[in-house]
């Protein structure tokens, strides 16, 4: 369903560049859910953003890119856009705060100049557990954990095959990280959906993905199943080392962690 | 009092009048720190931040504090004066902030700023005082404190920066860290490191801690005994190590809503909140 081959992307001119993803190769099946994991910095949400083709005006991307067996060029295709959609992080920033709940839902459908788009606002509120009510309040109106499901809606409006994922729970509160999971869980079981879930957190990979990727300094430093990962069959030193630091606070581990630069 | 407590904190009220009404951000928390470190853990909102600044007396124009009592040491912190706070605050309990980048003072050089938190304290000359400095960047583990020194908090990185508030905060010597998620904001190999500098210094100063977090597996893996929050009442309260036992269904809740790395992919057990929380008095009460 996705595949990238060699991706760079490289931001600034001369003295200032910054090489932020250097030769990333993956690969995700249909259906499937793929993790990529890293400390702030590792270039994770880079490669998201060249995927999404955000990154164009900003930065040099080189690579090669297929998703459903086409071809992405620099300016991604109308049908490209529609097909993938994506989640952010922080609820707080990404919804217009000056935007009704439905003004929010019905842009994207209005974009792609689909049709219905009242039952298709009113039935992407039901798939994330909103009721209508919800339709003509303000995001400032609405909690942190409401938002997300907001975005989620705006995602789904379109009707897409992939949705990416930008560490869609890490500004929400456990309670409200386990409802919105389980929702992410439950519309791929429904739709079919392919994610591909950015997060710092081993465990909500572990949860939600089948397979992922480790990033360190804009590198894979190593791909594995999910099952690798439960029996910490890593063979990276790095990777282990995160695992162990995700396990919570342990005094005599944390003398043997060692700078990866 | 027996020596042994160094805070006492009964029936904790803290108030703010709003246009909508009256809020209650902590109602009636008690608890006592010894030489231990103390976690409160709770979600937003459950007022675990607020009762860490009622006990320094920071909470914000509009709040009202109420207590049957707070007592440091046997000062009476709820009426003292406002020279006796600026003795206590730093010199008696000090507090760690979440982010330092908002923090530290960004047009004073590092090294001056932890002086200033040591000579308003302590009366000592320039020459001790930066000599003292060195040496308390050191114990931070900071590999070059003369380069740290003369550097601008942006000139930082964000896990450096909290070694360096724990540093100002350490070098009046304090008996009690307040710490409000002090590591939030770091990778998690950072935080367990900054936590094992703070951790190190608590041992060997027999201090007191009070750490605050929402982060429910990392309180129960570093501190001795946990108070649980929920809508401003302590709800459970245990030691770190019998977490897992917890009766409360708040807490019962909160420990399985989380993913875990060697669980399955089933759906998460969602928290179901019990209006009855609200009213039945906790486990501390």
């Amino acid at each position: 369903m996705i595949d990238i081959q060699g991706l760079d992307v490289v931001f600034g001119h001369g003295r200032k560049v910054f090489h932020a993803v250097r030769d990333v190769s993956l690969s995700v099946e249909k259906g499937q859910s793929f993790g990529l994991v890293g400390e702030s910095g590792s270039g994770k949400t880079t490669v998201l953003r060249a995927l999404a083709g955000i990154l164009e005006r900003v930065a040099r991307v080189s690579g090669k890119m297929t998703v459903a067996e086409e071809t992405l060029l620099r300016h991604r295709s109308q049908s490209f856009r529609r097909r993938v959609q994506m989640v952010f992080q922080d609820p707080f920033g990404s919804l217009h705060p000056r935007h009704t709940v439905d003004t929010i839902l019905s842009e994207p459908a209005r974009v792609h100049k689909l049709d219905g788009i009242e039952e298709r606002v009113v039935h992407a509120l039901e798939e994330v557990g909103l009721d209508a009510s919800f339709r003509f309040r303000y995001p400032h109106q609405i909690s942190g954990g409401q938002r997300q499901r907001v975005s989620v809606a705006r995602a789904l409006i379109t009707g897409p095959e992939i949705i990416l994922l930008d560490e869609p729970t890490s500004a929400l509160d456990v309670s409200v990280q386990a409802e919105v999971l389980n929702l992410l869980m439950r519309l791929k079981r429904e739709h079919g959906l392919t994610y591909i879930l950015v997060s710092h957190n081993l465990a909500v990979v572990a949860h939600m993905c089948e397979s992922l990727s480790v990033m360190q300094n804009g590198a894979v430093v190593e791909t594995m199943s999910v099952q690798q990962l439960r029996e910490h069959s890593s063979t990276m030193p790095y990777t282990q080392q995160l695992l162990t630091a995700s396990l919570g606070y342990d005094r005599t581990a944390i003398d043997a962690f060692e700078e990866f630069a | 009092m027996s020596d042994s407590k160094l805070l006492i904190v009964e029936d904790l009220h803290v108030t703010y009048n709003t246009p909508t009404g009256l809020v209650r951000a902590v109602s009636g928390v008690s608890f006592e720190l010894g030489h231990e470190k103390l976690g409160i853990v709770g979600e937003s909102g459950s007022g675990k931040s607020q009762t860490g600044r009622a006990i320094l007396g920071l909470t914000a124009t509009g709040g009202t504090v109420g207590a049957r009592r707070l007592a440091f040491k046997g000062t009476n912190l709820l009426n003292a004066s406002e020279r006796t706070m600026r003795q206590v605050r730093g010199g008696g309990i000090s507090m760690i902030m979440q982010d330092p980048k908002y923090s530290l003072n960004p047009v004073m050089t590092v090294g001056s700023q932890i002086e200033e938190a040591l000579l308003i304290h302590n009366r000592t000359s320039k020459r001790v005082a930066r000599e003292r400095t060195y040496e308390m960047l050191r114990a931070v583990k900071i590999r070059e404190p003369e380069r740290v020194y003369k550097a601008y908090p942006h000139e930082v990185s964000g896990g450096m920066g909290q070694r360096i508030m724990i540093a100002m905060m350490m070098i009046p010597e304090p008996d009690i860290i307040i710490a409000d998620e002090p590591t939030s904001a770091l990778d998690v190999t950072v935080q367990l490191q900054v936590l094992a500098v703070l951790d190190d210094m608590i041992n060997e100063r027999g201090m007191g801690l009070i750490f605050i977090s929402h982060d429910l597996n990392l309180i129960a893996s570093f501190c001795d005994r946990i108070l649980i929050m929920y809508d401003g009442r302590v709800v459970e309260e245990c030691s770190a190590a019998e977490l897992e036992q917890a009766q409360h269904p708040y807490t019962r809740g909160l420990v399985n809503c989380l993913p875990r790395l060697d669980g399955g992919q089933d759906e998460l057990p969602v928290l179901k909140r019990d209006p009855s929380w609200l009213t039945t008095p906790g486990a501390t009460r």
